[in-house]
């Protein structure tokens, strides 16, 4: 399957969460040095730790841009415990495409970012 | 194209189904068989270590490895084959210069001059220099065009520079540099002059005595030849003032009790044992480019940059990141597609079978002083042809269409 399926595209062209936000608890920055993709992330928990907002900025290639996006829309509700447990597999779960040993920091950069701000 | 591709084994190969068409030499090029065969005859007939046996096989090593000495010094057209010192690479050829000629004469309020279009390579041992000495570190900002500007370089030179360091070709927007008047304006000012030549030799026909700089330094690998090896360049007058890089075998004549007897130049700075194998191959690379004529490849690289800058300029959503005029670039062509990452680019190339290089290129303060975040760079050589740059338009226009 293409690696430029139309979910990434859509998700790329048209990113869902995007923008910063003012009462973060947690944020955080990943930056792709070779390449030089960059995702912030934004996260307000609830009570429990459970994720009740979270947005990103940044900017880079499809893959990377894409994956944040995707991101904020599963781990919306999910706790601060399962989001630290997640890793590259989830990743090639959601994103459903061959992803290829060089697009593997693109790919895990949003999540990196996420890990980041809520450990 | 120059060459019968058949003569390197490796583009033989197809990539994602589609034959390999590689545009990624300004990293590295290709290995005729001619080299490849070298290294495996020197393994096979003449291994030994150099400038210490008296047997056969010894002399051997050691003849094969002072010709190709002979043979770099004949390319770059160096006044004697002592002027030669060869290196790992590139970068330790410049660090080589920092850590010894830099060491000796850049002192607090001195100032160094490079340009906004250095690789990293070229930058930071200048730059550690400069703060480990409280010199400065003076930039050349370019034109619009890319090209340096060179009335400012004519204001940042004065009494206090002590080395101008610049390259000779950019990797990235393939800016051929006026080496000469960099040179004979710094040496009007008492400075002394390093011209990273990574990407200049390679496509330039290359004349140090003409240039007429201190130093120049390049790569084999970037010229057919194997990786693993580098050459410094650097007159003999100024060799002979420096001191050893490092410490250990073949660069001593004699070590007593109280003290050492250096070994003259160029063996005073090739401490132990050098890639021989890997000299005596690039002393074949050397041969190959010459029996082409470096003449000729300057005008296959002009040919296929024309051809590319007008195929890729017909798109409104991609910007050229090179020099107008054409006799002003080398034969690289750096590109950006409106909305698309250069990472994208790369990987939609790839599918087609085109190698090309995205990212920073190793010069990330001129891509960031350019406001972008990543440039996508097809580079070209002698197995490179006009049918190439058509598959790349066609790579270009997948770009497009996906990303619409």
């Amino acid at each position: 399957m293409d690696l430029y399926s139309e979910i990434i595209l859509d998700h790329f062209k048209h990113p869902q969460n995007k923008g910063t936000l003012k009462k973060a608890d947690k944020e955080a920055e990943e930056i792709n040095t070779s390449c030089g993709d960059e995702i912030k992330v934004f996260i307000k928990l609830n009570k429990e730790d459970y994720i009740e907002k979270i947005m990103f900025e940044g900017q880079g290639c499809a893959i990377s841009q894409a994956t944040a996006s995707m991101l904020t829309e599963k781990l919306l509700g999910k706790s601060k415990t399962q989001v630290l447990s997640l890793d590259i597999d989830y990743i090639k779960s959601i994103l459903k495409v061959p992803i290829g040993m060089g697009r593997i920091k693109c790919a895990t950069l949003a999540l990196s970012a996420i890990k980041r701000a809520l450990s | 194209m120059l060459v019968d591709p058949k003569d390197f084994p490796i583009l033989k190969q197809k990539i994602n189904g589609k034959p390999l068409i590689y545009l990624d030499n300004a990293a590295t090029t290709q290995k005729p068989r001619k080299v490849i065969n070298a290294i495996s005859n020197f393994y096979t007939k003449s291994n030994a270590n150099i400038h210490r046996g008296i047997h056969s096989l010894s002399e051997k090593a050691t003849t094969a490895f002072e010709e190709s000495r002979a043979k770099v010094a004949a390319f770059i057209n160096a006044a004697s084959p002592k002027e030669i010192v060869f290196t790992k690479n590139t970068t330790e050829s410049i660090n080589l210069i920092a850590k010894t000629f830099g060491e000796l004469n850049i002192k607090a309020g001195d100032e160094i001059i490079v340009s906004a279009l250095e690789h990293h390579s070229n930058l930071l041992p200048w730059r550690m220099l400069a703060e480990k000495k409280k010199a400065v570190l003076r930039i050349i900002p370019l034109n619009s065009d890319f090209t340096l500007n060179m009335t400012e370089y004519a204001k940042l030179i004065s009494d206090k520079t002590r080395l101008v360091a610049i390259t000779g070709m950019s990797n990235v927007t393939g800016t051929l540099t006026p080496v000469k008047r960099i040179t004979s304006l710094a040496h009007k000012a008492g400075a002394k002059v390093l011209i990273d030549g990574a990407q200049y030799a390679a496509h330039i026909p290359t004349d140090v005595q003409s240039i007429d700089c201190d130093f120049f330094v390049f790569s084999a690998h970037k010229m057919l030849g194997p990786t693993g090896v580098g050459v410094l360049y650097a007159k003999k007058e100024i060799l002979e003032t420096l001191p050893p890089f490092l410490y250990g075998g073949d660069m001593v004549k004699s070590v007593q009790q109280d003290r050492i007897i250096l070994n003259d130049i160029p063996h005073k700075f090739e401490a132990g044992t050098p890639n021989i194998a890997d000299v005596i191959a690039f002393g074949s690379a050397i041969d190959y480019l010459s029996e082409i004529g470096m003449d000729r490849i300057r005008e296959h690289d002009l040919k296929l940059l024309k051809f590319a800058k007008e195929k890729f300029s017909k798109y409104k959503e991609v910007a050229l990141l090179c020099p107008k005029d054409l006799q002003k670039s080398g034969g690289t062509l750096s590109f950006t597609v409106k909305g698309v990452h250069p990472h994208d680019i790369a990987e939609i190339f790839n599918q087609e079978g085109i190698a090309i290089r995205a990212g920073y290129h190793c010069a990330e303060p001129l891509i960031r002083g350019l406001k972008l975040n990543s440039a996508a760079r097809m580079s070209f050589y002698i197995y490179n042809s006009l049918d190439n740059i058509k598959a790349a338009e066609k790579a270009l226009k997948k770009v497009l269409k996906i990303f619409k």
